[in-house]
């Protein structure tokens, strides 16, 4: 009569496992922590694959005896009152002891991880990261260079990331380089990171802080030490001059159309705003609106023609601009390399 | 006020509400202890503005300390007057503490208005936002406690309470020995460790 | 001089229909009440939830704006937080806790009834905020300075404010009436090592609220002045700092989550011993560790705070009191399991739940380790891994134990059995829904989804876990639906239940189902933890208290409905001015005048 009952539950928990593991191979394209690219990303998923096989036997363990238990002791017809027992110390003590063992062991290499990942190194990169509702500035103090929703490390070498905010709580996090740091008004967060592989890393806020939250994104690109010089060489350098004629109406534009207000351009005495990001270089850049949009010329004809549309909330307006100024723009903005 | 009196009686007991009373203000002692540790966290801190040193004076709240001791005190003659028997006197007495708690307020209303014109108001730094919660929320703590007592004092006229029946008094005591105390530790937080500077 | 005693009126007030279940202060009724509005706002939290898993299932939907977005997910957290989960274990404690430990009523029946009004009320005040200007969308944890005026300018931040004030006051009503109706009116001869766990969970929940509410409405206040009287608690260009929102949020929002679960922990260990008909394994265990995880619940809060900045040792402190805290748990546990095993054990739908709730409580505790481990939590926080984290130990917990102590108490309350091939389908769907919807969060999390996104890019590789994700979420909402239509057609027309039709162990099976307004006709004399089962299995007889003063039940009231609704028109008037501020004011002093003066008994 009860025969109904018995619900598969081993079958469920096997097929959730298989699921995971397809879903974990399925997704190589995921900025993932569980394949650092970086010495302090490494620290972290050590532990975690100590923590994830210690938790894997006790959850087999504790789910089996659960799940035993009651499959063992159905009641059947025949039974009587079972022995009536009220507990036992010796279970208790070994119940209380085994995980408070468990635990202390994971509590010192917790322990270890974090002094390591808390002490900085003495000689770094140093980078400087602002957030913005909903951008993320990037400076490069010691080098003079400043950009914005991108940035670039040389692989190898320390970086050391110093995290501030202009208005509200953002935390910057790129999982395959490092844990996430939180950017508070008021406060300076320091981070390093060593990046051990080349590549291309995405990075999210992971702090709720507003209404484009979810797309305040952006790229780290992990260079070879020569890579990467000629990227802050290139970045140095004053904005390039326009040389056609329709990069030359979007150059004047630019300096009255009301982007002059938030925007700075190196090199363009009337560009320099500073609650936008900086556009020297923006077309060297991979995407633009902050992770958003590939960098192209119909995306940056469809961001500026209604940047709201794009990214909602966003601070940069909707300008009464005509088709024709729009395409003047865009053909200065994507020679800005 | 006891616990099941035997081991085969029940009595229903109507009359807990001193223990309901110790409960609520040990809550609120955990409410005064956020909000005191607010003006500790932030001391310092201010970016701009007067220093409270310069412009906290001893003398006012030393008197408003004393006041609302004294308060304490009438409140407890309050309470004996009426263990005894004496309705008349407690609520005299009550009305003696509601006096000097009104006296509290009348120079805790002096010094806000003497700190508005030095340039502190809630809005002005961190120091006048914490120093203005602090002592505007203890202020709201004994106007409610002023009420509570008259409201008390208003029953005793009706001819409630006696020698056996007085635990309204009792509870308006008790919170009002609260609020007291809880001033006493403004008074030593605020007042006292900055201009005798014991950081 | 005469001297007046208050006098008992010479004819209690009586009222009938709608109007004796608006005044009542019996706590049953109360109970019932909260059960009722907490089911209707799980419904609502439900939705949200379906919503905001419709948004996720696909990268770039468009389903909702992130405007709303983000009120529904903020309302999402709050109303299942505080309109559904608390007020249904204080529904559920309000109901049971008398009938447990041998009372006739609650020490405060009108304060009670306040609470319940309060809770109600403050629903009701806090959802119109979407039709009054915007619904808060900060988050249920409304970080500063993102919801100061500059940053949030609409009303909705300010009916959250208010909301919780009165939710706040709600709670610590309620908890003043546990402590003082379980320390003084408890049968003779239940003696605290005898008290049902419910019981212990009920009392250790009443002191976590007691002390941990303040310091959220201490936040409110603080944030409510900078938002419009130009004070600087949060903001740092005057010298304040948003970390001193985190610290004092968390201080009440750690001990929040036990108070979440504890109550829960109690259902279950009610349902084990009945339904394996042994007693509870390691009593003074489990009572201590429910008593420890309520200490130890207050020294973790910062671990919510890991990536602020906080130097490591203060990181490594919060991290080993979250480590320590798994320890009474897994204790719980081992004994919850050594309670079933030996067992005879009945399969029904409250054990069914009560397993479920072992069995996924085991996982969200052991994600909780990860996220205790400093390092891991770096990757992991404010991920979906933490939200797959939550929902294990907050649905798979709270939820499940409510819904277990629901099947376990509905015949004693409504007198009617449920139905049981509807309650296997519901577990089914339950279980199953739970674990396709948030177990695949812990995995998404890993792979790099932050939370509190309204959408994702289409090349992050998470499309197809939300997908599964989303489907799970639908599959508990089918659940949910079944039991509501099991609820509403059990009490039209279920089997009648009798006054013990789980061969139950404790006091509320001695009484009728459901009980007289009185709760039992005469209060039994305890001798052990499990009076009924010594009456009914250990040849023990029932012996009963005499009351010399016999007894009389507390009238009803209608000052507390109107002191609440004063309290709740005073809130809109801290949003929208003088006019319904000075209304409120002016009900609630006339409820209060109405009640000091109504007499005590």
């Amino acid at each position: 009569m009860h025969s109904s009952h018995k619900i598969p539950l081993n079958k469920i928990l096997l097929a959730i496992a298989s699921l995971s593991v397809l879903a974990l191979a399925g997704c190589a394209g995921s900025p993932t922590m569980i394949s650092p690219a970086s010495e302090n990303a490494g620290m972290i998923t050590n532990l975690f694959f100590i923590l994830f096989a210690i938790a894997v036997v006790v959850f087999v363990i504790v789910e089996f005896l659960l799940f035993y238990s009651v499959i063992r002791f159905r009641r059947k017809s025949t039974d009587g009152m079972p022995e009536q027992i009220h507990g036992n110390t010796k279970f208790e003590i070994a119940w209380t002891a085994a995980p408070a063992i468990v635990l202390a062991i994971i509590f010192v290499l917790t322990w270890q991880t974090l002094s390591a990942l808390a002490a900085l190194p003495t000689d770094s990169l140093k980078i400087t990261v602002t957030g913005h509702q909903w951008w993320w500035e990037v400076s490069y103090p010691d080098l003079g260079v400043l950009t914005a929703n991108e940035i670039h490390m040389p692989v190898g070498k320390a970086s050391t990331l110093t995290l501030e905010s202009k208005d509200v709580i953002h935390s910057f996090w790129v999982p395959e380089l490092g844990g996430k740091m939180d950017l508070i008004p008021g406060h300076t967060n320091r981070m390093w990171m060593r990046p051990t592989q080349v590549g291309q890393y995405h990075g999210q806020c992971a702090e709720f802080c507003g209404t484009s939250h979810a797309n305040m994104r952006f790229e780290v690109f992990v260079d070879t030490p020569d890579q990467f010089d000629a990227w802050v060489a290139a970045q140095k350098l004053p904005a390039v001059t326009p040389t056609t004629d329709l990069a030359k109406q979007g150059a004047q534009i630019i300096t009255t159309a009301g982007c002059q207000a938030c925007h700075s351009i190196n090199g363009v005495s009337a560009m320099i705003g500073k609650v936008g990001p900086n556009l020297t270089h923006v077309a060297s850049r991979q995407q633009i609106a902050s992770g958003l949009l590939d960098f192209n010329a119909d995306n940056l004809r469809l961001w500026i023609s209604n940047p709201p549309a794009v990214k909602p909330g966003s601070m940069m307006p909707k300008l009464a601009l005509t088709p024709d100024q729009i395409n003047a723009l865009v053909a200065y903005i994507t020679s800005l390399k | 006020m006891s616990a099941p009196a035997s081991h085969d009686t029940y009595v229903m007991e109507h009359d807990h509400r001193k223990l309901g009373i110790w409960i609520f203000l040990a809550s609120e002692v955990m409410f005064f202890g956020a909000v005191i540790a607010t003006f500790v966290v932030f001391r310092g801190r201010s970016t701009s503005g007067p220093d409270p040193r310069e412009v906290l004076t001893l003398l006012v709240p030393t008197i408003m300390t004393l006041v609302l001791l004294t308060s304490s005190v009438t409140m407890v003659m309050a309470l004996q007057a009426i263990q005894g028997g004496n309705r008349t006197r407690m609520w005299q007495y009550l009305v003696a503490t509601c006096i000097l708690g009104l006296v509290f307020l009348g120079l805790k209303a002096t010094e806000y208005t003497h700190l508005f014109s030095d340039g502190i108001t809630p809005s002005a730094n961190i120091f006048g936002s914490v120093y203005f919660l602090t002592t505007g929320l203890h202020a709201a703590h004994v106007i409610v406690g002023i009420i509570w007592i008259l409201a008390v004092v208003a029953k005793a006229l009706r001819g409630g309470f006696s020698a056996e029946n007085y635990l309204p008094v009792e509870m308006a005591g008790l919170y009002w020995h609260f609020v007291d105390l809880i001033w006493v530790a403004i008074f030593m937080v605020v007042y006292l460790t900055d201009q005798l500077k014991f950081m | 001089m005469t001297t007046q005693v208050a006098t008992l009126p010479a004819k209690p007030r009586e009222y009938t229909g709608v109007m004796s279940w608006l005044t009542t202060v019996d706590h049953k009724r109360i109970g019932l009440m909260y059960a009722i509005a907490s089911m209707f706002f799980l419904l609502v939290g439900g939705l949200e939830a379906e919503i905001i898993r419709t948004q996720l299932a696909q990268a770039n939907l468009k389903i909702v704006n992130p405007d709303l977005y983000n009120q529904i997910f903020t309302m999402h957290g709050t109303t299942m937080i505080f309109l559904a989960v608390m007020p249904f274990m204080a529904g559920l404690g309000n109901y049971f806790v008398p009938l447990l430990v041998g009372a006739r009523d609650m020490a405060y029946p009108r304060l009670n009834a306040l609470g319940l009004w309060l809770f109600v009320l403050a629903g009701i005040f806090l959802n119109s905020s979407f039709f009054l200007g915007g619904a808060p969308a900060a988050g249920w944890f409304g970080y500063a300075p993102l919801t100061s005026m500059q940053y949030s300018n609409t009303n909705g931040v300010d009916f959250w404010i208010w909301g919780l004030e009165l939710l706040g006051v709600s709670s610590i009503t309620a908890s003043i009436n546990f402590v003082v109706t379980i320390i003084w009116m408890r049968a003779p001869g239940l003696r605290f090592n005898r008290l049902p766990i419910f019981v212990w969970t009920n009392l250790t929940t009443s002191f976590l609220i007691l002390f941990a509410m303040p310091s959220i409405a201490a936040a409110l206040i603080l944030l409510f002045l900078d938002r419009h009287f130009g004070t600087f608690f949060f903001d740092s260009s005057g010298g304040g700092d948003p970390l001193l929102w985190q610290h004092l949020f968390w201080f009440f929002g750690h001990p929040e989550v036990y108070i979440m679960i504890l109550p829960a922990m109690g259902i279950i260990s009610e349902i084990l011993p009945v339904f394996s008909k042994k007693p509870l394994f390691g009593y003074t265990a489990v009572a201590y560790s429910s008593v420890a995880i309520g200490f130890i619940g207050f020294t973790v809060w910062a671990h919510h705070m890991f990536a602020v900045g906080m130097p490591p040792a203060i990181d490594a402190a919060f991290s080993l009191a979250s480590m320590i805290i798994a320890v009474p748990t897994a204790i719980k546990i081992f004994n919850w399991i050594a309670t079933l095993w030996g067992g005879s054990i009945n399969l029904k739908t409250p054990l069914l739940f009560a397993i479920g709730f072992i069995s996924l409580f085991i996982i969200g505790g052991l994600s909780g380790i990860f996220l205790a481990t400093v390092p891991i939590d770096f990757q992991v926080e404010d991920t979906y891994f933490v939200v797959g984290h939550l929902h294990y130990v907050l649905f798979g917990g709270s939820v499940f134990g409510i819904v277990a102590g629901i099947y376990y108490w509905f015949p004693k309350i409504t007198g009617r059995m449920m139905n049981e091939k509807w309650g296997v389908v519901h577990f089914i769907l339950q279980f199953v829904g739970m674990n396709l919807a948030f177990f695949p969060m812990h995995i998404v999390g890993i792979l790099g989804m932050p939370r509190r996104i309204y959408t994702y890019g289409a090349n992050l590789g998470w499309d197809t876990i939300n997908l599964i994700e989303t489907i799970g979420a639908y599959t508990i909402g089918i659940g949910i639906l079944i039991f509501l239509y099991n609820l509403i057609q059990s009490w039209r027309s279920g089997a009648v239940a009798g006054n013990d039709p789980w061969d139950g162990d404790t006091l509320e099976w001695a009484t009728s189902s459901p009980p007289p307004a009185h709760n039992f006709e005469k209060i039994p004399v305890v001798t052990g933890r499990r009076p009924m089962w010594d009456v009914k299995h250990g040849g023990q007889k029932m012996d009963y208290a005499v009351e010399p003063h016999g007894f009389h039940m507390p009238p009803p009231s209608i000052w507390p409905l109107i002191l609440s609704f004063g309290l709740m028109i005073l809130m809109f008037g801290m949003i929208f001015g003088v006019i319904p501020l000075v209304i409120g004011l002016v009900i609630f002093v006339a409820g209060l005048a109405g009640w000091i003066n109504q007499p005590a008994i």
